[in-house]
């Protein structure tokens, strides 16, 4: 079989779609230089009293480039709905568009229905009033349906993420699968890497990695963070200065050193990972606690079986999650028993626990910060006043009165800080830490990938513009938040 | 401002002793411990074997009592053997009696010896820092004023196309790991496969085989432009959003203020409203954001030299950490520790002097 190209049968329009790029970029630089002229369109009065502006030279660049724009946009649907129709006779973009189908009719199906309800649904809903929240939102989501489908599902993927074929060693995109057998995918669509496994189908693998930690790590930290900064904000005093200074002295730590100090094999076997868990893991349980019962204290009837319910199940998850095959810690020295393996639900393999660990322990310091400092801001205010004159109690006020007018600075920072996790996550792997070398994460594959980088660029290249993509859509997304969450 | 400076440097002195104690604890747990001397001897030493030569170097003293002679404020371990061989924490068996110190640790000058590099760690750091200050000025020097043009661009007409354009920019780099724009860059610029260089190659405009060098091992003696540059820019490139967002963000609240609007309604051109009225408040946030930046390059400083091969401090750092060399550790560890604590003093001291609104009491 003869090796893909990128478009296959529809590379008559890559000359097309080359010069419409290439007038679209000529354009913008055109425009910037016009903009730093004065216009030199006079303004005219018309008879009943409007001002008409001439469009001008400028004008008539705006119009081209939203032309040239539109043009761009409907080449590459072209080349996607070819690719979904023709498969890999429209070559490797082809391919992976088809493989990818499932992902664009969620896409579409979330699109439509968020756009149908977007009067109702809030803050979110708002989202699809701003451009740049959209293309964000949708970066986001398709990582995410990615992640979800080929992760989980096993869908996308064309072959096994850790199988090799022989003769495909670092092996070109589009090379087509030696001696492929009757129901297997014929081609590895991005080539093949330095062990010769499909550089496509770990792609997919990866995303589930990066998509279930980054945001789950990011929500511990805020948990940790709120639990901890609204005190600290709240009461300040001698708590503040305490845990300020240990806020600090976290930040101060070189973010590497203390992934290397952290994570080496060495120390988890002394059992410290899993009493960091251990502590860091308890404070969601201590929020939902404090919650719940601050709001509900003077009503007992609600507050004793709510608690029992809400914080039976979060104990057991927490229990779960901290417990590896029914010990908490086992080395020669300590053995602390955990549940048993039996009521275990959430399987976390040591390595994952590390990893999430370190991210969680790096990243709640500066959410302890920015939430001190909202703190200090919205206590001064006249509601919590009100609330203090009605004799509320202290952690009723931080939680009911202070947290939910804080929220729209911590929502956008919250997505902002899974980008900067994932960036995290990818440093880890970067430096063969945490997760094993196999595993088909972004930032071991781009670890992996970079010995050969001069000679066969595509195995790491393929991850590293994922993981660009994601964060981009991670800050496109927190920009349209902020935008949006402003004009309320 | 004395006592303020007085109380800061306490702080950051309290801060950075609990910062080297706890990397000092980390570094001698027992297993790490263990890995040491499995290293520096032979992989199979018996569990015995290990214990004499831990205990023979004084590592299995307890944890307070190593890090006072770490410190020097304790007097050193000193082992006699039953041959007659006396040595110590600060004297080999060599050195004639009278001549051996008691105490020698950080407070004395003595940082240790690395057992990565057989070398002083004293020396070791000094030259490795020395190679990533030239990294660190250059990239200093590309990312400071090409953030500080594209905030100001950006943030003197609020919303315009430029506005837009430069913003999307500074987004893409600010969501740009270096470990992300190392990679494409090597591929795009440095690659003998890949990228421009093979054609460029073709056409006879470069002698070598790519344009850039992918690796800056050449750089650390002679550095050019075609060996330093991509490991300058794929630091500074993250950096840059950044800084760059904050002196737009300074730079739009200075265009909207009073001042400039009086300014505007006199007559005064364009440009010297930018460059006269405005540009001197507008930067007096950034330099403080710049400041903070700082410790944030070391990690990029990190990535970069692994990438590019630069043996530098960040080199460094990974050497040590991952062969546990104790107290080259403990010196990589202080040294970072005092660049983020002093340029955090620098940015809050600064922030003073140059914005004549805030005195401290």
């Amino acid at each position: 079989m003869e090796p893909l190209t990128w478009t296959g049968s529809l590379s008559g329009l890559n000359f097309i779609f080359y010069i419409v790029l290439l007038l679209l970029v000529l354009t913008i630089v055109a425009q910037l230089l016009f903009s730093l002229v004065p216009s030199g369109g006079a303004r005219a009065v018309g008879a009943d009293g409007t001002l008409a502006d001439d469009q001008g030279v400028s004008g008539l660049i705006n119009l081209v480039i939203s032309w040239l724009f539109y043009a761009i946009i409907a080449l590459v649907l072209i080349y996607l709905v070819g690719g979904i129709i023709l498969g890999t006779g429209a070559g490797i973009f082809g391919g992976m568009a088809r493989q990818m189908l499932p992902v664009w009719i969620a896409l579409i199906i979330t699109f439509a229905v968020s756009i149908t309800y977007k009067r109702k649904l809030g803050l979110y809903g708002k989202l699809f009033d701003s451009t740049v929240g959209m293309i964000g939102f949708g970066i986001v989501m398709f990582w995410v349906f990615t992640g979800v489908m080929g992760g989980v599902f096993d869908m996308l993927i064309t072959h096994d993420s850790l199988s090799q074929a022989s003769g495909m060693k670092n092996k070109l995109p589009g090379t087509p699968l030696r001696g492929a057998e009757e129901g297997e995918y014929a081609w590895y669509l991005l080539g093949g890497d330095n062990l010769a496994r499909d550089v496509f189908s770990r792609l997919i693998k990866g995303s589930w990695v990066v998509v279930l930690i980054a945001p789950l790590a990011t929500l511990f930290a805020f948990m940790v963070g709120i639990t901890l900064g609204l005190p600290a904000g709240y009461y300040s005093g001698r708590l503040d200065t305490i845990l300020s200074f240990l806020a600090n002295l976290i930040l101060a730590f070189p973010v590497i050193l203390l992934f290397y100090l952290l994570v080496t094999p060495e120390i988890v076997l002394t059992g410290i990972p899993n009493y960091m868990a251990a502590v860091l893991f308890v404070f969601p349980v201590i929020f939902f606690a404090v919650l719940l019962n601050s709001r509900y204290y003077t009503q007992p009837h609600i507050r004793t079986p709510l608690l029992i319910v809400v914080l039976g199940g979060l104990l057991w998850a927490y229990l779960s999650l901290i417990t590896n095959d029914g010990f908490i810690v086992k080395n020669d020295d300590v053995t602390v028993y955990g549940i048993p393996a039996m009521i275990d639900w959430i399987p976390m393999p040591p390595e994952i626990l590390v990893v999430f660990v370190s991210v969680v322990f790096v990243n709640s310091p500066t959410v302890f910060r920015i939430v001190r400092g909202l703190a200090l801001d919205i206590k001064t205010r006249d509601y919590v006043a009100a609330a203090q004159t009605r004799g509320e109690g202290p952690w009723y006020i931080m939680l009911w009165e202070i947290l939910p007018n804080a929220r729209g600075p911590l929502i956008v920072d919250f997505c902002l800080r899974i980008g900067y996790t994932t960036i995290l996550l990818g440093t880890l792997g970067f430096f063969g830490l945490g997760l094993e070398s196999e595993s088909p994460d972004w930032g071991s594959t781009i670890n992996a990938g970079r010995r050969l980088l001069s000679l066969y660029p595509h195995a790491a290249i393929a991850p590293a513009l994922s993981l660009l993509s994601l964060v981009l859509g991670l800050n496109l997304l927190a920009d349209g938040l902020r935008e949006e969450s402003l004009r309320d | 401002m004395g006592i303020f400076i007085l109380r800061r440097l306490g702080v950051m002195l309290l801060t950075a002793l609990c910062l080297t104690f706890i990397v000092f604890w980390l570094t001698n747990l027992y297993p790490n411990l263990e890995k040491l001397a499995k290293n520096q001897g032979n992989f199979r030493m018996s569990d015995e074997a290990v214990t004499s030569y831990l205990g023979d170097r004084g590592y299995l003293q307890p944890m307070p009592v190593k890090f006072g002679q770490w410190l020097g404020v304790l007097p050193g371990w000193v082992t006699e053997r039953e041959e007659g061989k006396t040595f110590g924490r600060c004297f080999d068996s060599d050195t004639p009696v009278d001549e051996r110190p008691n105490r020698c640790g950080v407070l004395q000058g003595d940082w240790g010896t690395s057992t990565v590099f057989k070398d002083e760690v004293g020396s070791t750091v000094a030259t490795r820092l020395a190679l990533t200050g030239k990294l660190m000025l250059c990239v200093l020097l590309l990312m400071v004023p090409s953030a500080l043009i594209v905030g100001v661009l950006a943030g003197m007409r609020e919303g315009s196309k430029l506005d837009r354009s430069l913003s999307t920019f500074s987004i893409a780099t600010t969501a740009t790991p270096e470990y992300v724009s190392g990679v494409i860059f090597i591929a795009v610029l440095a690659s003998s496969q890949f990228g421009i260089s093979p054609i460029l190659a073709e056409w006879g405009w470069i002698d070598g085989k790519t344009l850039f060098l992918g690796s800056a091992t050449s750089a650390m003696a002679d550095a050019n432009f075609w060996n330093f540059f991509l490991p300058v820019l794929t630091i500074s490139l993250y950096g840059m959003g950044y800084i760059a967002r904050m002196t737009r963000a300074s730079m739009t609240e200075v265009m909207t203020a009073q001042y400039i609007r009086t300014a505007r309604l006199k007559g005064v051109k364009f440009s010297d409203i930018v460059l006269k009225h405005a540009l001197r408040n507008a930067l007096i946030a950034p330099f403080t954001v710049i400041m903070l930046q700082i410790p944030w390059l070391l990690n990029g400083v990190v990535i970069v030299e692994t990438l590019f091969n630069y043996k530098g401090f960040g080199w460094l750092l990974v050497q040590a950490a991952s062969n546990n060399d104790i107290e080259l550790l403990l010196a990589v560890s202080v040294v970072s520790v005092v660049v983020v604590l002093v340029t955090q003093l620098i940015s809050d001291i600064g922030y003073v002097f140059l914005n004549p609104r805030i005195r401290i009491s």
